[in-house]
């Protein structure tokens, strides 16, 4: 009796394992089918997109060759790199400091500032858009070096909200021990507070990667054709005549998403727990 | 210590606060006021009261279906994203082999974005439909369940990894008292895990309702509004009120700052709720 149940229950574990494959691979199917695409002939990727690329249909990297080409990928590539990691490392410093300052200064005005910063984290992109890109024009910040003090802009709410959030939880002993000590602010910030708000600047600079890397909009308001990212890039390839090159389309699309699992498969755990401590933001 | 960390403000507070108010601060003030103006640029507004939220509504039907079309897709996405993570998160937490590897896999959409993650769905979507001689674009309601796979499939492992936070905080005398007391599986369901996440369960759906109502990329990418904009949804919308036709900018404002108050009344809602319940980050 007791073995038999013992039974019955690991074999219903393992239907439960099998059906959890079955859910995975379906998760994985779409880049999948892209991936096996990519490897052929434009016409075939319309006509045939769910059989393997066999015969006359390989193309080889051929898609990939023309695709780096047709939209100067290692160029977007560049700019979208510099771009996410100029701004998430601004957005770390300044954002930490911001938070700790208002954080133990206790006046009025760090009051107002903090509540502002919540209240941004609730106004959605376009209720800005227009008047932002129209005012970052006037002020000559609509290049790669500009943007990323409108990236501040946007990213400190968030994130100076979770530095004042984890500051509020660190005790003020040691703090004040070091500056009675001679240390100054400015001593006392990198070398005592800094290396403890750590953990959450970690996850600070995973949310805004992933936010910043990822960006369409912001970026094609502000940027000119010499300054593509990647998002724009590929946006781009579409073309406004809906004329498609199918083939350098799938393989911009492998090599686009090979830099987002990379970062994943590095780092799992901290964008896990960061992206999800970013619930907060609603 | 209060006082000498007090002039130090330009440093620590200055470069952040100027950022601050240039991309947020003043465009926000800047943008209630034009919504009451007439302009085509910033500085040649004309102060025309309520007449562009008026025309919002009434200059073409786009808006009201946008908003339409909005809500339906914020309602069928509330439903099936936390169905579905629920039931994948309470998999995920029965010990089986291979957890992490399940976890990390659906997880991953999460992390692509939503330009890449249009074009993809796109690619497969109308190489389906291929078959029937349609595209995505044949009828608004393929573009609708179009946008609801993708949907799903970009949040169902964001929501699934916050479930299975909470199911892993019930506490296991709870659940050892039930099964003591002869609860079978769909008591078990019912009575205790259903009622210990039910924080959970607040936060996965105002975070899925938030992130439909503020779509835009994969709308975008995946039918830019096709068939006749009837497909589009009010991020969208805005953003070709804006700048697919001129002299529509103020209609454009208006309709920003009505969106700006739907995405932030949901969110007060959401932080009224959660409040008395979550401890501070």
């Amino acid at each position: 009796m007791e073995s038999l149940n013992v039974r019955k229950k690991t074999l219903w574990r393992q239907l439960l394992t099998l059906l959890l494959c079955v859910l995975a691979l379906l998760f994985l199917a779409p880049i999948a089918m892209i991936l096996i695409n990519s490897f052929k002939g434009s016409v075939f990727i319309t006509v045939d997109p769910f059989s393997l690329p066999t015969g006359e249909m390989f193309t080889g990297m051929g898609n990939y060759v023309s695709g780096v080409e047709k939209i100067n990928f290692w160029h977007a590539f560049g700019w979208s790199l510099f771009i996410t990691v100029c701004s998430v490392a601004v957005i770390v410093l300044f954002s930490a400091m911001t938070g700790w300052y208002i954080t133990r200064v206790k006046r009025v005005f760090t009051k107002v500032i903090y509540y502002a910063m919540v209240f941004s984290m609730v106004v959605p992109f376009q209720m800005v858009m227009f008047t932002m890109s129209k005012f970052a024009n006037v002020l000559h910040l609509d290049n790669p070096y500009g943007i990323i003090l409108i990236y501040l802009g946007f990213g400190s709410g968030l994130s100076t909200f979770m530095f004042s959030g984890f500051v509020k939880a660190i005790p003020i002993d040691i703090e004040e021990a070091a500056m009675i000590d001679g240390c100054g602010p400015i001593r006392t910030f990198f070398a005592i507070v800094f290396p403890v708000l750590r953990p959450t600047a970690i996850t600070v600079a995973i949310l805004n990667t992933m936010w910043i890397w990822n960006d369409y909009l912001l970026p094609t308001l502000l940027l000119d054709s010499r300054h593509r990212t990647i998002p724009i890039a590929v946006q781009y390839l579409k073309g406004g005549y809906g004329s498609i090159d199918m083939g350098a389309m799938m393989a911009v699309l492998i090599m686009a998403i090979i830099p987002i699992v990379v970062f994943y498969l590095s780092c799992q755990k901290h964008i896990i727990k960061g992206v999800v401590a970013g619930a907060v933001k609603g | 210590m209060e006082k000498a960390l007090a002039k130090y403000f330009p440093v620590f507070v200055l470069p952040t606060l100027a950022a601050f108010a240039l991309a947020f601060v003043i465009p926000f003030l800047m943008g209630i006021y034009l919504s009451f103006t007439e302009f085509t640029t910033v500085t040649n507004a004309k102060w025309v009261g309520i007449a562009n939220y008026v025309r919002a509504f009434t200059a073409n039907k786009e808006f009201v279906n946008a908003l339409w079309f909005t809500v339906r897709f914020a309602v069928v996405s509330i439903i099936t994203v936390n169905v579905l993570s629920f039931a994948l998160a309470m998999l995920l937490t029965q010990g089986l082999k291979g957890t992490n590897v399940f976890r990390t896999v659906f997880f991953m959409p999460n992390l692509i974005g939503g330009i890449v993650l249009g074009y993809i769905w796109q690619i497969i979507l109308n190489g389906i439909l291929y078959y029937f001689d349609v595209t995505l674009a044949f009828d608004p309601s393929y573009g609708f369940w179009g946008l609801i796979i993708l949907m799903n499939w970009q949040l169902i492992g964001y929501m699934m990894i916050i479930y299975i936070a909470g199911i892993q905080n019930i506490p296991g005398e709870l659940t050892e008292a039930a099964r003591v007391d002869g609860a079978n599986r769909r008591q078990m369901l019912t009575n205790v895990t259903i009622p210990m996440v039910m924080p959970a369960i607040t936060i996965c759906t105002f975070l899925t309702m938030t992130n439909s109502f503020k779509i835009f990329d994969q709308n975008l990418v995946l039918t830019a509004g096709a068939p006749s904009k009837k497909t589009a949804m009010l991020a969208l919308d805005i953003y070709n009120t804006f700048y697919v036709r001129t002299g529509f900018e103020g209609v454009g404002q208006a309709k920003a700052v009505i969106f700006f108050i739907l995405v932030a009344g949901i969110s007060f809602i959401q932080l009224y709720l959660t409040r008395s319940r979550e401890v501070e980050q």
